[in-house]
């Protein structure tokens, strides 16, 4: 799916990783791993396109990123730090308009998917009146919206209680058993009922 | 790998070009700039309406025309920049950008320093004036913005989208402000006096001025580019070496 | 991945529609956005008699000018909302994911902070014409002119934006970037109403107007979405 080669960053006059080579394809889980400040952010920013400055090459299905860039980001889902939800919205006006933006509307799907994050009541309330917990769960609901068959996810674990995480945990083995692909980063153990790779930012430092 | 290096590489490049090239452009600029300010400030007769006064147009004229210059040459590297995402480049429009402020300081203090005795105060708001003015504020904004970021990277790249903008937008300004000009002529065509009945004797130094601050210019951005280069390129083997051999000299 | 059959698929136009919506909603939702630029527009209009004289000749003589001045700080102004929250909340990164155009969707973004903000100030322009007692056949050029002339402070104003969204305080730096770059709008703006007041046509300059406004339509939104990739990185 995304095979990454010869990558290489530096920020501020620090190497943070060189020589990277990976190559996700269907069915698998692979984590990023390393201390603070060790660029799995940046690695991941990288791979989703919104950070440009490194070098190395980066192929999605076998094409160049640069030459295929509509079609990879039809493919593909990013969650960052932020939630990408506005606050002054609410959950279904957030939703409709990422589903606009994917190209489709459904509301029937969009009501589905907040049950399963157990935001049903919530459906039509601003959403500066919910807890950080409940606004990641928000956001985490455009998993199955989305249609991506990769995700990329940077701390998808942040602000979430015991259940929603197992639940998500669920919903990572699910979407690599049933044909897709994650990235992510976490400092939470992984407990997944499929196998995990893992790629340590540590050990890929200067040299 | 080899990327890394091309990219290391052109710098080291233009510093080893230019270390024996410099001194001889210092040379050429500094002899282009005495002859011309001897001539035209000691021998050219005084002007017979404006007596000694027009003589700050040698500077006056060489500094507005060279500050627009700068300004292309600014944007050409900007685009370089961001198309080919060339250091080097960045590094030598961030060199145009304080000079290219300097020279349009300088046009407009020589301006206005001549307006005084031509108009009887020091500015009016001339559409040459006026441009010059607007060209220096998108200067000072081009280096504000690009000392606003943290990163430098960011910094440099918003800095080249700015200058880029600038130059689709500094001709507009220009014909808007030459347009303004004429609605507003009652008070602006004072005293201008038509240059072009002027014998070559009178001309010429300026001819050697304009030549020698061009000159002036390019040993200024060399220098300033070579300094950025060893500033941004101080962790590599070619700088550490080029140290340890000046402090074997010393 | 069962897709039921409520499932619609949209075309550029919905999709665009759907982000016009959007942005209409967040800005609704914080009044004080539309409001405030508005009461900058009239306060500091009002200063201007209060700072000057207060009789009408030397008024309806400057008229053109602190209207046109004061429209463009509060076009400025009211920039500060346009990338901000979409900055902070992440919306952006997703925006700039989007597989939809950019190009398109910035565009959209900036004619619906434009339909808040910058209309309603056309609109209230006339009652301040008013009490500076600017002559009655220049209100039409004045109109015309700031119809045309503020979608294009808007288009630049959003580059300034753009490129100052990332930092901790763009207030100030904002307006050094954008207004240099607004100059021509302000002359050809207040021009229009000058000549119509010295007895010409103003047509011409409502086509330089024009011009203008299409050749910003067609190129800042590259300014734009080149701006936000740094801003975001």
């Amino acid at each position: 799916m995304l095979s990454a080669s010869g990558l290489y960053c530096e920020r501020d006059e620090r190497v943070l990783f060189s020589r990277l080579d990976f190559d996700i394809s269907a069915g698998r889980v692979l984590q990023i791993q390393g201390s603070n400040g060790s660029g799995k952010t940046t690695l991941l920013r990288i791979l989703c396109g919104l950070n440009a400055d490194y070098e190395g090459e980066l192929r999605w299905e076998g094409k160049l990123i640069n030459a295929t860039v509509e079609h990879f980001r039809a493919g593909m889902f990013y969650l960052g730090h932020s939630p990408g939800i506005n606050k002054a919205l609410t959950p279904m006006q957030n939703l409709r308009w990422f589903c606009a933006n994917r190209g489709f509307a459904d509301d029937a799907a969009i009501i589905a998917a907040l049950e399963e994050f157990g935001l049903s009541v919530y459906r039509d309330i601003p959403c500066f009146q919910m807890s950080a917990g409940q606004q990641r769960r928000v956001s985490l609901a455009r998993l199955p919206l989305s249609g991506a068959s990769l995700w990329i996810l940077d701390e998808p674990f942040t602000a979430l209680d015991r259940r929603a995480v197992a639940d998500l945990e669920a919903r990572i083995a699910e979407h690599a058993s049933s044909g897709g692909a994650v990235i992510l980063t976490t400092h939470h153990p992984l407990q997944l009922s499929c196998a995990l790779e893992i790629i340590n930012l540590d050990e890929r430092g200067p040299q | 790998m080899w990327q890394w290096l091309y990219r290391l590489g052109s710098p080291k490049l233009f510093y080893d070009m230019t270390t024996g090239f410099l001194p001889w452009l210092t040379i050429v600029t500094y002899f282009l700039l005495i002859v011309g300010l001897v001539w035209g400030l000691g021998f050219v007769p005084p002007d017979y309406q404006m007596g000694d006064n027009f003589r700050i147009a040698y500077i006056h004229i060489p500094m507005s025309v060279g500050a627009m210059g700068i300004y292309a040459m600014m944007a050409c590297m900007a685009a370089m920049h961001m198309i080919w995402n060339i250091k080097l480049a960045d590094l030598v429009a961030r060199s145009c950008a304080a000079l290219g402020a300097t020279y349009c300081a300088l046009s407009l203090v020589t301006g206005s320093l001549w307006g005084k005795p031509t108009w009887g105060t020091y500015w009016i708001w001339d559409a040459r004036l006026t441009s010059m003015l607007i060209l220096l504020f998108v200067f000072i904004a081009i280096m504000a913005l690009r000392s606003a970021y943290d990163s430098e990277n960011s910094g440099s790249k918003a800095a080249s989208v700015l200058t880029l903008v600038g130059v689709v937008n500094l001709p507009i300004i220009h014909y808007s402000v030459v347009w303004w000009n004429t609605l507003h002529q009652g008070d602006s065509i004072l005293g201008v006096s038509s240059q072009s009945a002027n014998p070559p004797e009178v001309w010429s130094p300026a001819f050697f001025v304009g030549l020698g601050l061009i000159g002036f210019f390019f040993q200024a951005l060399i220098r300033r580019t070579r300094n950025e280069i060893l500033l941004h390129e101080r962790r590599s083997q070619w700088v550490q070496q080029l140290l340890t051999s000046k402090q074997l000299q010393e | 991945m069962n897709l039921s059959g409520s499932r619609q698929t949209l075309g550029t136009g919905a999709s665009l529609a759907a982000t016009l919506q959007r942005e209409l909603l967040i800005i609704l939702r914080s009044p004080g956005d539309i409001v405030n630029p508005l009461m900058f527009y009239v306060i500091a209009v009002s200063l201007f008699p209060l700072g000057g004289q207060a009789d009408a000749e030397w008024l309806s003589g400057i008229a053109a000018g602190v209207i046109w001045v004061t429209a463009l700080l509060a076009v400025m102004l009211s920039m500060e909302s346009l990338f901000r929250s979409d900055y902070e909340d992440g919306s952006l990164e997703q925006l700039l994911l989007s597989p939809q155009p950019l190009y398109f969707h910035l565009l959209v973004k900036v004619l619906g902070h434009w339909l808040l903000t910058g209309l309603p100030l056309v609109l209230l322009t006339p009652v301040l014409a008013m009490m500076l007692a600017l002559p009655g056949e220049a209100y039409w050029p004045l109109l015309l002119g700031l119809l045309l002339g503020t979608p294009t402070l808007n288009l630049i104003g959003a580059i300034g934006m753009a490129l100052t969204v990332g930092l901790k305080r763009s207030g100030v730096l904002l307006a050094v970037l954008v207004l240099p770059l607004s100059i021509p709008v302000l002359v050809f703006g207040s021009g229009m109403v000058q000549t119509t007041l010295n007895g010409l046509p103003y047509t011409g300059l409502a086509a330089v107007l024009g011009a203008l406004l299409v050749m910003t339509v067609s190129l800042a939104p590259l300014a734009i979405g080149a701006a936000l990739r740094i801003s975001v990185n």
